[in-house]
């Protein structure tokens, strides 16, 4: 870090386009990819249910569904139905703009991510699918952005998703089983979310990606998710920071995945503690998602949390001109049901990427 | 090995006690009176429900009225469980909604409904005691300990 200087202010040398500059910073980050090519979100959509339907954010969602099973036979339909709808809609948007996507990547909660597998069944594309929990979107976009950046596709579609009842059957409970959930739980989000990016085209364009390391801070509380994930998103932060030298200054919006209200709280002071104030900038997908009448306990989770939010949400406000930098981080719980109750802790992992308004 | 450990440990102990400190805990106070009062609710239908079988049915034996007035409850809970609100009167009652003969019967019909979509033998039949089955193998082994020792030390079948 010594000798170069670290800027700060809107001119920090991210908006920089010397090429040199962006050479030596990419030598010193070990974890920030930056892109040299501008890789444009061209079109991004996203399906919820109706328990999100009708929550804070519901002016901004367009495609909703009123029943939790869709019309389908069972959740895993809809939850399929869901993410199909969400493709084809972002596939369909794009097309006019920049032609058909070249690649997909998706990702899911279901175990040997079924639902990805058979979206991409009915799509012929090639398909990537990729798994680190609720933090997969933003895997998925970095993957996506670097096949940009290298020059092998043109337009890449990046898409996850994840339904409340089928996440609640093989993590946790029946779904009529009267049982209590602690006050620390979080809701899964019913929800798909799809992107297509581009290197032709307009639209918000993803500055970096900074990829995280797997955390474990020994937490094993299945339900405390918020408090396991936390020190992921401080790894990949104060990385991310450091790497493409930035102050949470910088940034219009800092926004995580789904550590919910009690997460985010502990991210506040985890930052603090790395000397960073996160302040009135900082929110969290899952604490948007969701109003505290809807009995959420901390809020929203999952891998269709944040990408909802994101897509339905933050980008029209970018493309409005209410935000012109944004940090997003998702955050995942790495654990089986499995793994836990064989009495290990929870590792948990971060991805993050910087989105600038064109 | 034990030096690298050693700070990791120590780092997520601290942790473990940060997160303690700022996790909100559940009101023992407000759990206790809510699975009092409706899991207490639940035996009052249940004595009523008994009472009125023993009017109805003068001549039948206690034990056949304590029979059928399970058999009366265990229904609706079942009832209860399908149109989908044992959940959510579950959610407060917490051990009230759990420790009645309801609460077994909830677990039995959402497990067996839940996994309905696989079919029935390989679905529903498979998955019924999954909730459950800890509660029916501690039942068996643990009375099965009692009866010995009630023969070892009391001598009586």
């Amino acid at each position: 870090m010594q000798g170069i200087t670290i800027h700060k202010g809107t001119n920090c040398n991210f908006a920089a386009t010397s090429q040199t500059l962006k050479k030596s910073v990419q030598k010193e980050a070990k974890s920030t990819l930056f892109f040299s090519t501008p890789v444009h979100i061209v079109s991004a959509n996203a399906v919820v249910g109706n328990k999100e339907a009708q929550g804070p954010l519901k002016r901004y969602f367009r495609r909703t569904k009123e029943d939790i099973k869709m019309g389908e036979k069972n959740f895993e339909r809809a939850e399929i139905l869901m993410f199909d709808e969400a493709v084809r809609a972002s596939l369909n948007e794009a097309r006019p703009l920049v032609g058909d996507a070249q690649l997909l990547i998706t990702g899911d909660l279901l175990n040997q991510m079924t639902t990805s597998s058979y979206v991409a069944r009915n799509l012929d594309l090639p398909h990537l699918g990729v798994y680190s929990a609720c933090s997969t979107y933003t895997e998925a976009l970095s993957i996506g952005c670097v096949m940009l950046d290298g020059g092998y596709f043109d337009t890449v579609a990046c898409a996850t998703a994840s339904h409340f009842a089928t996440a609640e059957r093989q993590f946790r409970y029946p779904l009529e089983y009267g049982c209590q959930r602690p006050p620390y739980a979080q809701w899964t989000v019913t929800a798909a979310g799809c992107c297509v990016i581009s290197t032709k085209g307009n639209g918000p364009i993803i500055k970096s990606a900074t990829l995280g390391k797997v955390i474990d801070f020994g937490q094993n509380d299945l339900s405390n998710m918020g408090a396991a994930m936390a020190p992921a998103a401080l790894s990949t932060l104060s990385t991310m920071f450091k790497e493409t030298r930035t102050t949470p200054e910088d940034y219009d919006l800092i926004l995580t995945g789904d550590l919910g209200k009690l997460g985010s709280d502990i991210l506040r002071d985890l930052m603090r503690e790395e000397g960073y104030e996160l302040g009135q900038r900082y929110s969290d997908c899952g604490c948007l998602v969701y109003s505290v009448d809807q009995n959420c306990y901390q809020g929203g989770s999952g891998a269709g949390c944040s990408a909802s939010v994101i897509n339905e949400f933050v980008l029209p406000r970018m493309i409005a001109g209410d935000y012109n930098r944004v940090a997003y981080l998702a955050t995942g719980a790495l654990m089986s049901t499995q793994s836990c109750y064989q009495g290990e802790t929870i590792p948990c992992v971060s991805h993050g990427i910087v989105i600038e308004r064109e | 090995m034990n030096a690298v450990a050693n700070p990791i440990e120590k780092r997520n102990e601290r942790y473990g006690k940060y997160v303690d400190s700022v996790t909100p805990k559940t009101g023992t106070a407000k759990s206790l009176w809510n699975s009092f009062w409706i899991g207490g609710i639940t035996c009052c239908i249940a004595q009523g429900v008994g009472d009125i079988y023993a009017l109805i049915f003068p001549n039948f034996s206690e034990d056949m009225i304590v029979n059928i007035t399970s058999m009366t409850i265990i229904t609706i809970a079942i009832l209860f469980t399908g149109l989908g609100f044992y959940d959510v009167i579950a959610r407060k009652g917490g051990a009230g909604c759990f420790l009645p003969i309801t609460g077994f019967a909830n677990a039995i019909s959402s497990a067996s409904m839940e996994f309905k979509s696989e079919g029935l033998i390989l679905g529903t039949s498979v998955k019924m005691f999954s909730v459950v089955g800890p509660v029916v193998v501690n039942g068996i082994v643990w009375s099965t300990v009692a009866g010995i020792l009630n023969l070892l030390i009391l001598g009586r079948f």
